[in-house]
Formats: structure tokens, sequence, C-alpha cells
């Protein structure tokens, strides 16, 4: 049963039909999704989702697609959600878990929103997908199209790490490297888009493509037994996922799924690439554009249009917002590793090093029930820490040379 | 075609019933600002949907100079010298 109504901007209000379209005649405002949420309220019960498949698609009653529309789904979502102790006492937090989306499909949360764009796209008749990306959103879009038998088209900065470039070209899709920053690349998908007509998924499909995000609150709620945390950390990159996850622990409190209780939001930037903390922090009004400058490339994004969004949320949660250095990245990264056994890209240790200032600074209280959002599998960035590791202890195939080195001598 | 004197001017889709469907016109060199009073003269309704009453840009249109975001420029103060491409873009980003 889809509830969908149709679009709606999310500046002006103005309604619209649902068509492949992100922004506003009228404001040229972005254009978000409407549902029918008194009939979900009357039609859909907890049980519902419980009853569904073991992916983000048992919450379809609150993703953008129809009752007909052919579902692209490699198997994304419902990832753990783990009780991270280990990490807790590292940060001086109590009650610390992590939503780990390390271990999606192509191995990050991109499969989310890719799943619900891509199956849009099926559903407007699109014959072609395509995208601006970091790197993450690449290889998502690349897999999907190819689970969906579609061509696709991929926008990637040439200076794009090479694990993400392998693991989006893996999947036959068309790679366009892009001598620029993500900045250029998206601006240059948006004049694509204008003029080949082609589905871009964060484009000109993007009103359904963010509305995947907010699976990662629905199952972090479902997993915590249906409540909602007390304080969230998300990456910030364009500002989607931190305001689609308030949305989504939102949508579930208002619907009685969840009890209503303050939910504070915080974000997470790098030092490098930080507009909407830098915006926090110094009390603005709005973001304001910076040049990217970071080893977080899948944060890279120095314009973010969801800025404000995230700003706001963040703002009116009474969350806070942080930024790290390359180095605490880095740090960051290590940590989950050595603390809780999960390997993140960087934009992780971004959310962790971004975590421990938070709770240092006393944003995060000691008592709050936490959960980090790790967004990306560190295979993606490997080259940021092969220096730091400590090197393998090289022997002869003996016992003696074993013992040798056990004991400090060298073999 | 646009003479190498004018200033290219890119219009995005949801701009072009006002332009008669072109994705592309001229205008004359001079300020940013001073570009977009020039286009409401030859498409009228163009200013009031890029600007807000008190003439600033609105929240959500990006304008780019020769590929640089005039914010990182002198805004709409911005000097377009002739054959500068200006392109108009409703703001989005992803990842």
């Amino acid at each position: 049963m889809s509830y969908l109504l149709g679009l709606r901007c999310r500046a002006c209000g103005r309604r619209s039909a649902l068509a492949p379209v992100h922004v506003c005649a009228d404001c040229l405002g972005p254009l978000g999704v409407e549902y029918d949420y008194a009939a979900i309220a009357r039609g859909v019960r907890r049980a519902d989702f419980s009853a569904g498949p073991t992916s983000m698609w048992r919450y379809r009653a609150l993703l953008p697609v129809g009752d007909d529309t052919p579902i692209i789904d490699l198997g994304t979502g419902f990832t753990p959600l783990l009780r991270a102790d280990n990490l807790g006492r590292a940060l001086g937090l109590k009650h610390v878990y992590v939503k780990n989306d390390a271990v999606n499909p192509t191995y990050s949360f991109k499969d989310r929103v890719v799943s619900v764009a891509v199956s849009a796209a099926l559903e407007f008749g699109c014959s072609t997908v395509a995208c601006a990306s970091t790197g993450n959103l690449a290889a998502s879009v690349a897999a999907h199209a190819a689970k969906a038998n579609l061509p696709s088209y991929v926008f990637i900065p040439a200076d794009l790490e090479p694990a993400k470039v392998i693991n989006t070209a893996i999947y036959g899709t068309n790679l366009v490297s892009v001598r620029g920053s993500y900045d250029q690349v998206n601006r240059l998908c948006s004049e694509v888009a204008d003029a080949f007509g082609w589905a871009f998924v964060n484009i000109n499909l993007r009103p359904f493509y963010a509305e995947g995000s907010k699976t990662l609150a629905y199952e972090t709620a479902e997993q915590l037994g249906w409540r909602a945390p007390d304080h969230v950390v998300a990456p910030i990159a364009g500002g989607s996922v931190l305001t689609k996850i308030a949305k989504g622990f939102s949508e579930f409190r208002d619907l009685g799924f969840i009890p209503a209780r303050a939910l504070r939001v915080s974000g997470a930037q790098a030092a490098g690439c930080a507009p909407v903390s830098l915006a926090f922090l110094s009390g603005a009004e709005h973001v304001s554009p910076v040049r990217a400058n970071t080893i977080a490339k899948s944060l890279a994004i120095g314009n973010p249009a969801d800025g404000d969004f995230a700003l706001r949320t963040i703002r009116e949660s009474g969350g806070g917002a942080e930024m790290a250095t390359d180095e605490e990245i880095i740090a960051g990264m290590q940590l989950l590793a050595s603390t809780e056994g999960i390997f993140a890209e960087t934009a992780g240790g971004v959310t962790v090093a971004c975590a421990r200032k938070l709770a240092a600074s006393g944003r995060i209280d000691p008592e709050e029930l936490v959960v980090l959002y790790i967004t990306g599998n560190g295979l993606k960035t490997p080259d940021v820490v092969t220096s730091l590791l400590a090197p393998a202890r090289e022997i002869e195939p003996t016992l003696e040379a074993f013992e040798q080195t056990m004991a400090g001598a060298v073999a | 075609m646009a003479a190498r004197t004018d200033v290219i001017v890119r219009i995005p889709s949801p701009l072009r019933p006002l332009t008669g469907g072109q994705g592309e016109v001229s205008g004359k060199p001079g300020t940013l600002r001073a570009l977009i009073d020039d286009l409401e003269r030859t498409y009228p309704g163009m200013k009031s949907r890029l600007c807000e009453d008190d003439g600033t840009l609105r929240r959500f249109i990006n304008v780019f100079v020769n590929e640089e975001d005039i914010r990182f420029l002198e805004g709409l103060d911005t000097a377009l010298e002739p054959g500068t491409r200006v392109s108009i873009l409703p703001a989005v980003a992803g990842g």
C-alpha cells in the first residue's frame, strides 16, 4: 500500500505531482515528498514492519514508491546496531551504540538512498541513471543500475581514492572522471541533467533518493526495542543524512511507533570542510560555502544544499557540531577498529573523533544513550592508514625464529 | 549565436519557459547585478525568479561565473568580462 501523496516544496510549500523533478517551479527551492500520515497511522502497525523483509524495505510504507514500483534491492539495510562499551569507555560515555552501515552491499549507507532512487527511476520510465559522487554513491548507482539492467553514468572527481574507483568500475558503469572538486562535479552534473534528461539520483531524483536515509532512524528505533536514542551523531556531507535521520525518528514518534522523547542530533564534519559546523559554532544564521581540503573525501562538499536544514535540525534539537583534523580522523578510525572491531572509512573516523569532542565538551552527557552512524567501509579509504599500521613481524618459517621474535630478538 | 563581446548565460530548465525554451542566452558585460536587470528587460519575470524583493539572490539559486561560485567572488557585484560564461543553477548537492 503506497501512502505517497505527491511532491511539496520544502521552502514555499507549493505542491506538485510526482515526477523526477527536484526544483520548485515557483521559488526554485528543493522539493520533498509528501505522505498521507493519517492513513499510515490508521493502516500501519509496528508488527507490519517486524513481519517485513530483513532489509530497509520492511519500512516500505514510509518510502516514496508506489504499489507497483519494481523495487531494486541488493539486500540493503537492517545493518547491525552494536553496543560499543569499549568505545564508550574511551569516550567517557556509558551507553554507546554504533550503527554499522559499512556492511551494506556496496559498503556504504548509499545503498539505502540508491535503492529508492533507482526503483523510482524505473517507475518513471527513465532510461539512464547517473550521479555526481564523492565515491560511495558512484559504486551504489553502478551496482543498482546493473541489477536494474539500466545503463549508468557516474561522475567523480579525478583524485578519488583508487579503491572507490575500482569499487565502482567493476559493475560495468560509464565512469566519468572530472578534473575538479566534488562541488565542480556537482555543478557540471546539474548542467548535464538539464541537457541530457538523465535520471541523476542525487539531482532530479533527489526528493525520492533522500528519503532512503530515514531507514537509518527506523532501524535504530526498532533495534533499540521501539525507542529513540537520547543522542545521535551523524556525519555531514550534503546535510541530507542528518536531516533525514531526524525526520525518521520524528515520523515514528508522530505516528506513535515510539514514545515521544527529546532527541539531540549532533553533526560531525572534517575540519578541512566544515561549513555547517562553522556556522553552528559561530552562531551564523546560514551556512556559507567553503573550499574543501580534507582526507575525508566522502564529506568534501563545500556547498551543502541541505546545510541550512542540517544546521536548523542541530540547533532545534539541542545538539552540537564539531570538526576533526586529518590526524584526528585517522585516530578516530583506529580507535573504532581497535575498540569495537569495525573498520570504517574516513567519514567514520570523523564521526568518532567528533563524538569524542562532543563528549569532552559535555554536549553529549555521559548518561545518554548515544548512537554513532558509521556510513562507509574502511576498505574504501585504506591509503590514509597504511603508513600508520604496525608492520608485521617478518620471520623465517621455523619455530626458533618465532620464539626469538617473541623474546624480542631479531630472527 | 552569441558574439564574443557578449556574456553567455546558461538558463536552468525551470526558468526556460521565460526564455521561450532557450537554455542559453546572451547578455552584456558589466556586473552580475546589471546582467540580471538586463535579463529582466528581455525576459520579463526573470528577476523576481532569481531575486528577493530586496534585490539579494534567492536562497536556493547558485550562480557560477566561469565555473566559480559567485560567493567566492564578489557576489552580485562580480564583474563579467566579454566571453564570460554565467551559469544559473538551483542549489543541490549530494554525495
